[in-house]
């Protein structure tokens, strides 16, 4: 496997507020990587800085040897970097069919924007046939897929999910779940945030947790899912006694 | 009051509400996508209506025609204008960028008012085209070429807009950035060149009111701020961040307007206007063509 997405010693900051202390991780290609972590860690804020939308105080960001860190959020997109963002972010007074037309603005994403389009219908039948509907008129679930569905439409090498099951019912997380592991068996290397811990763990291979904006531990899934520290305080288990 | 000359009432605030709407229309979209207010908006417009005026003292071309000068003329001012100043203010967020867009773009108002002063001089131009005060009458209501033409170039800029912005790629990147900037610029558009491209057409629409404007009432280095106080009550009768919605709210003033300087006093005309405004802010703050 070759390294694939490389975020090397980023500091970031809110105001006067530190968000992230000298993060390191990389995502290999074809892979899918977690990051778990409590409210207000920073996880947020790293999708953020990856994405071109909150510059790092200091630290790079590299895709294979393309500097990212420099570049501008539509700069990003056009390298395949694409990210789903928390609470979705639809433009909801658009119909759904502009939303994804939007999704592939990119020079390199609109030249396929057609078969793409049949693509995403294929995988969310649904969204097909509310093309013609305002955004703002899906459901919750319903609308996580369009926010999906639009990332898609920008042919991403590496998606990035920032709390994909957000106040979704279980069912549908469920489902969201499933397609997220059919795009990276489609080649789609995935870089997942999650507050659904337990579900993250199981789908990556790898995954790193993050606290008050350190790294503060990493593993593959499954290592992680039987730790005690991770199960104590991610995964709802009482401190084993005894 | 005679039916006829009711009827005259509303066709005439009809004409001049459409001139309101074109007005309002290029300070709604600059107001919608780029959110912030600029208030040399006005003095844009004006520019566009000494364009026309220069066009037709020169050339004697007629002011209609010369809107394929004014027009590009208006954009490239938009471009520049953007370029060098509004794109470090897009930049900033929140209450920042509301003050200093309001105070760079007032700025802005002074050293244009000023250099038209000093290169037209202060005195009030009018055109005078040769169909003017000639029209034709409809079951007793007269109706002038001039502002029937203008109604139609009002309302086709109106429709070439609102085609622009549902139908066609860069139109849909420009709603889409008026919804969330952020998820425009995840979806891969670069948002600083639809602000610019925005602004240009914000002044574009300037440039057609302008135009307008020196056809039926003629022109002043001083009229700007008359005309972005009307478009400023007519966004807010529409809605802030309904850009199409700017045009039916600029007919509707105009007819209430003339309504009321028929039946109350042509002195208490504006004063409609801003007890309208006032109502609207009070009971309906979201503005009267807002979509959910």
């Amino acid at each position: 496997m070759t390294r694939f997405l490389d975020i090397h010693g980023i500091n970031a900051s809110y105001g006067d507020a530190q968000a992230l202390r000298d993060v390191s991780i990389n995502v290999n290609e074809g892979e899918i990587v977690a990051l778990i972590g409590p409210n207000g860690a920073g996880k947020t804020t790293l999708m953020r800085v990856i994405a071109g939308l909150h510059p790092p105080l200091s630290g790079t960001v590299k895709l294979g040897d393309t500097a990212l860190h420099p570049l501008a959020a539509y700069q990003i997109v056009e390298e395949g970097v694409i990210l789903v963002p928390e609470g979705r972010r639809l433009f909801g007074g658009l119909s759904v069919l502009d939303n994804l037309e939007l999704g592939a603005y990119a020079p390199r994403a609109r030249k396929s924007r057609f078969t793409m389009l049949k693509h995403v219908f294929e995988l969310f039948p649904m969204l097909a046939e509310r093309q013609h509907q305002h955004a703002n008129t899906l459901s919750g679930g319903q609308q996580q897929m369009l926010a999906i569905g639009r990332a898609l439409m920008g042919l991403p090498k590496l998606l990035m999910l920032d709390e994909p099951s957000l106040g979704l019912a279980p069912l549908i997380v469920e489902n969201i779940f499933e397609i997220v592991k059919r795009m990276n068996d489609e080649g789609v290397t995935i870089f997942l945030v999650e507050q659904n811990a337990r579900r993250a763990l199981e789908l990556a291979n790898r995954a790193y947790i993050l606290e008050q904006g350190r790294i503060a531990g990493k593993g593959t899934g499954k290592e992680l899912l039987h730790n005690n520290d991770v199960r104590e305080a991610y995964l709802g288990y009482a401190p084993a006694t005894g | 009051m005679s039916i006829e000359s009711f009827a005259q009432t509303l066709v005439f605030g009809l004409f001049v509400g459409s001139i309101y709407g074109i007005a309002a229309m290029g300070l709604a979209l600059v107001f919608g996508v780029l959110k912030m207010l600029n208030i040399a908006h006005g003095e844009l417009l004006m520019l566009g209506g000494y364009a026309t005026f220069w066009a037709f003292r020169t050339f004697g071309m007629d002011p209609f025609v010369s809107l394929a000068i004014s027009i590009p003329l208006l954009f490239a001012v938009g471009l520049i204008l953007d370029r060098t100043i509004y794109h470090r203010i897009v930049r900033l967020l929140g209450e920042e960028k509301i003050k200093n867009s309001l105070l760079v773009s007032f700025g802005l108002t002074l050293v244009i008012q000023n250099l038209a002063i000093w290169l037209f001089t202060a005195d009030e131009r009018t055109v005078q085209v040769s169909y003017a005060g000639v029209g034709f009458n409809l079951l007793g209501v007269a109706l002038p070429y001039t502002r029937l033409l203008s109604l139609v170039i009002a309302l086709t800029a109106t429709l070439a807009l609102s085609y622009f912005l549902h139908r066609t790629y860069p139109g849909k990147a420009i709603l889409g950035t008026a919804e969330d900037f952020e998820a425009a610029e995840l979806a891969g558009i670069n948002i600083h060149r639809v602000y610019m491209l925005t602004f240009a057409l914000g002044a574009s629409l300037a440039s057609i009111a302008g135009t307008l404007v020196t056809v039926i009432y003629g022109i002043s280095p001083s009229i700007g701020i008359i005309w972005t106080l009307k478009a400023l009550i007519v966004i807010v009768l529409a809605g802030t961040g309904s850009i199409l919605g700017a045009f039916p709210a600029g007919i509707l003033l105009g007819v209430v307007e003339a309504v009321s300087g028929a039946f109350i006093g042509p002195t208490y005309r504006e004063v409609i206007g801003l007890v309208i405004f006032v109502l609207v802010l009070i009971l309906r703050p979201q503005g009267l063509f807002t979509r959910k």
